[in-house]
């Protein structure tokens, strides 16, 4: 719809830049400028635009965004009309207000267009990530399952402990306070999968799916993970994200990585370049790689 | 500790660097008795390995003795001496399952680096680059090794460690490329590159039974050393590689060919070498191909090309309508170490080689950044270099 609605635009900047070029001096005439030496370059100038508006919103692949475009020249035919009518009297101050009004009208599409393109997606934010882990369905689901282990390979996370079979308390290090919620299990099938959800009416609203299948051949386990983050918890997760430099889908896939060397080594594989183990941040800032020195 | 540092583009310094220390319960701490430079380690000298940053302690070939292991070793103990794979490996993933030890799937920290570049990740390496685990190298007193207990292999002390240290890179290399060749009796294998892991790849073709190794590399010195394997040499400076190649297996080529070159070979024409010099150093391409090129076209219809030379990013003007219509095989990878140590162990052991021979020149650490000069530019007629802390 607004795709369609930014093409038409595109069109009539067309039409519009074809007659300023074609026909200079009867755009002059009809804005009531014609009595300025130079109005027919401005004229065919502010034509040459149009067809530069034209170009992008007919040209590209996501026109929505390049109605801005439109907008910021509409700015400046608005300021030019506004100083021509000020500055004149009689028929010609007529017809440049009148002018002026078209414009006015034209913007306020222009605006509306280019704000239905660039309007961020409503709804929660989601995440997916899977990776295939060497060990059986059973013990991967099992150790998933007891939600207290889950710090050990999420490290935005504080602490998760299991209030009862269903309900958990999660912490989790936030970077001015931390955050604490509550939330419970909505599904559970032992070694398919496990859905929880937070307790409504805690501040942060995360769903969560995970997902244990065979792997090919019947080696190893494929964890698939979606995470849901609701209206509250999504900016705050976003803002979270910011705040560690990392995207909420790296978190999880790094989550994942971590998950698979607890499960399949021991623990988080840490090296002198990335002490903490695998993570984003660290990797675009990393140690040299020589020993650490200082505290154990 | 002292440490050979990289600091920069062809610059190494010994510096003092804090000793390491446990980060995984499956670490040991090795004190290094022997480590050597390798010629991959000049790449990173270069600056052709992406993701070296100032500070990173080198070195991949090293062998020591055990004297911290964390909570979590199993089988190693303080007081044991060990060589130390290059490629570090957790034991348990698909990957090392598979004996491909060298694509560990844990063992990299870093493998959302290496993933943009190469797609996937593979495992992380001693003193080789951030993109593979930011691990410090073992050019130095002492080395943390990760799962201790998966990689460095047992060694008894009735063999010097001049005969067993190469157990940790080029002897395993060079026998990988052989191997890769899959060798049968009477066949003729054609090896680009004289250096030591040209030497053990003509070495190990002989004992995996070819009938005829043809060494090609520019260094009469080098070639001097390849010939006491028994291989014969060509000096592409002096020969038309392709004709002699030609003319020496009756007009069919090798029935294998081997890059032990990679990514910074040479060319005797001026004019080809500058082109891709000039496109490696305003970095439009990572590699100089011309041996991977060479190799291809030589290669008899169906036969294969195994790589072992290191390649670090992207290569142009790859004949790949030959390899298509030729029904050529390319095989490569960094060698899976852990999948020889053992049975090239017992070879030495068996006396059926002594992998000394490839020394040229022993110095201390401290000498580090000397000896490479040396090695680099090929002076003194430097083969291989062995530093003792």
């Amino acid at each position: 719809m607004t795709d369609k609605f930014v093409r038409a635009l595109g069109w009539a900047s067309l039409a519009l830049g074809a007659v300023q070029l074609a026909a200079p001096r009867a755009v002059t005439r009809l804005c009531g400028v014609d009595d300025t030496p130079g109005a027919t370059t401005v004229a065919r100038l502010v034509g040459g635009r149009e067809l530069l508006h034209a170009a992008l919103l007919l040209g590209a692949r996501n026109p929505a965004r390049w109605a801005w475009t439109r907008v910021a020249g509409d700015t400046m035919d608005l300021g030019v009309l506004g100083k021509a009518a000020a500055n004149r009297t009689g028929a010609r101050r007529i017809r440049a207000l009148a002018a002026l009004g078209a414009v006015a009208g034209i913007t306020a599409l222009d605006v509306a267009c280019a704000r239905g393109g660039t309007a961020k997606a409503r709804g929660p934010l989601q995440v997916r990530a899977s990776i295939v882990i060497n060990k059986p369905r059973e013990e991967v689901y099992r150790f998933w399952r007891d939600l207290e282990n889950l710090p050990s390979f999420m490290v935005h996370l504080d602490s998760v402990r299991a209030i009862n079979q269903r309900r958990s308390r999660w912490k989790a290090k936030g970077p001015i306070v931390d955050l604490e919620w509550e939330a419970e299990i909505i599904e559970d099938r032992a070694g398919d999968l496990i859905a929880w959800r937070s307790v409504p009416g805690v501040g942060v609203s995360t769903d969560g799916l995970v997902g244990f299948t065979d792997g090919p051949g019947g080696r190893g386990t494929v964890v698939d993970v979606s995470l849901e983050y609701g209206a509250p918890g999504r900016k705050l997760a976003a803002a979270v994200a910011r705040m560690f430099g990392e995207h909420p889908e790296q978190q999880v896939r790094d989550d994942l990585r971590r998950l698979k060397q607890v499960m399949e080594t021991g623990e988080v594989v840490r090296s002198e370049g990335s002490p903490e183990g695998h993570r984003a941040l660290r990797q675009l800032r990393q140690r040299p790689a020589q020993p650490i020195g200082g505290r154990a | 500790m002292k440490a050979n540092v990289w600091m920069g583009r062809n610059r190494l310094e010994i510096q003092d660097v804090p000793d390491p220390q446990i980060l995984n319960a499956r670490d040991a701490i090795v004190r290094v008795t022997s480590t050597a430079i390798c010629g991959s380690d000049l790449h990173l000298v270069d600056g052709y390995i992406p993701t070296v940053k100032k500070g990173d302690v080198l070195g991949h070939e090293f062998m020591g003795e055990v004297v911290e292991v964390g909570s979590g070793v199993r089988d190693l103990h303080v007081g044991d001496r060990v060589v130390v794979p290059f490629p570090i490996a957790c034991g348990a993933c698909f990957a090392c399952e598979e004996g491909l030890y060298s694509v560990c799937e844990n063992s990299n920290p870093n493998a959302g680096i290496a993933e943009k570049l190469m797609g996937h990740a593979p495992a992380g390496i001693f003193g080789y680059s951030h993109m593979l685990g930011g691990f410090p190298g073992g050019q130095a007193e002492y080395v943390r090794v990760p799962f201790a207990d998966v990689g460095p292999i047992k060694v008894e002390d009735d063999l010097p460690d001049e005969k067993v240290l190469f157990l940790s890179d080029i002897f395993p290399t060079g026998f990988m490329g052989a191997e890769m060749c899959d060798i049968k009796p009477g066949q003729t294998i054609a090896i680009w590159g004289a250096g030591p892991v040209g030497q053990f790849a003509a070495a190990s073709a002989f004992l995996l039974g070819a009938d005829r190794v043809i060494v090609i590399d520019r260094f009469p010195y080098r070639l001097r050393r390849v010939q006491r394997t028994g291989a014969e040499v060509l000096n592409y400076e002096e020969v038309n590689v392709l004709d002699a190649l030609r003319d020496m297996t009756g007009g069919r080529g090798p029935d294998a060919c081997i890059d032990a070159v990679g990514m910074e070979a040479h060319h005797p024409t001026p004019a080809i070498y500058a082109y891709d010099r000039t496109k490696q150093a305003a970095r439009l391409e990572t590699e100089r191909p011309y041996v991977l090129r060479e190799a291809i076209m030589a290669c008899r219809n169906g036969g294969v090309v195994s790589v072992i030379g290191v390649y670090g990013g992207f290569v142009d003007k790859f004949p790949m309508g030959t390899v298509m219509n030729r029904s050529l095989t390319i095989r490569t990878g960094q060698c899976h170490v852990q999948r020889y140590t053992e049975p090239l162990l017992q070879r030495i052991r068996g006396g059926e080689i002594d992998p000394s021979f490839v020394i040229s020149h022993r110095m201390p650490l401290s000498e580090a950044p000397h000896a490479f000069e040396l090695f680099k530019n090929k002076q003194d007629e430097c083969n291989k270099v062995v530093l003792t802390p």
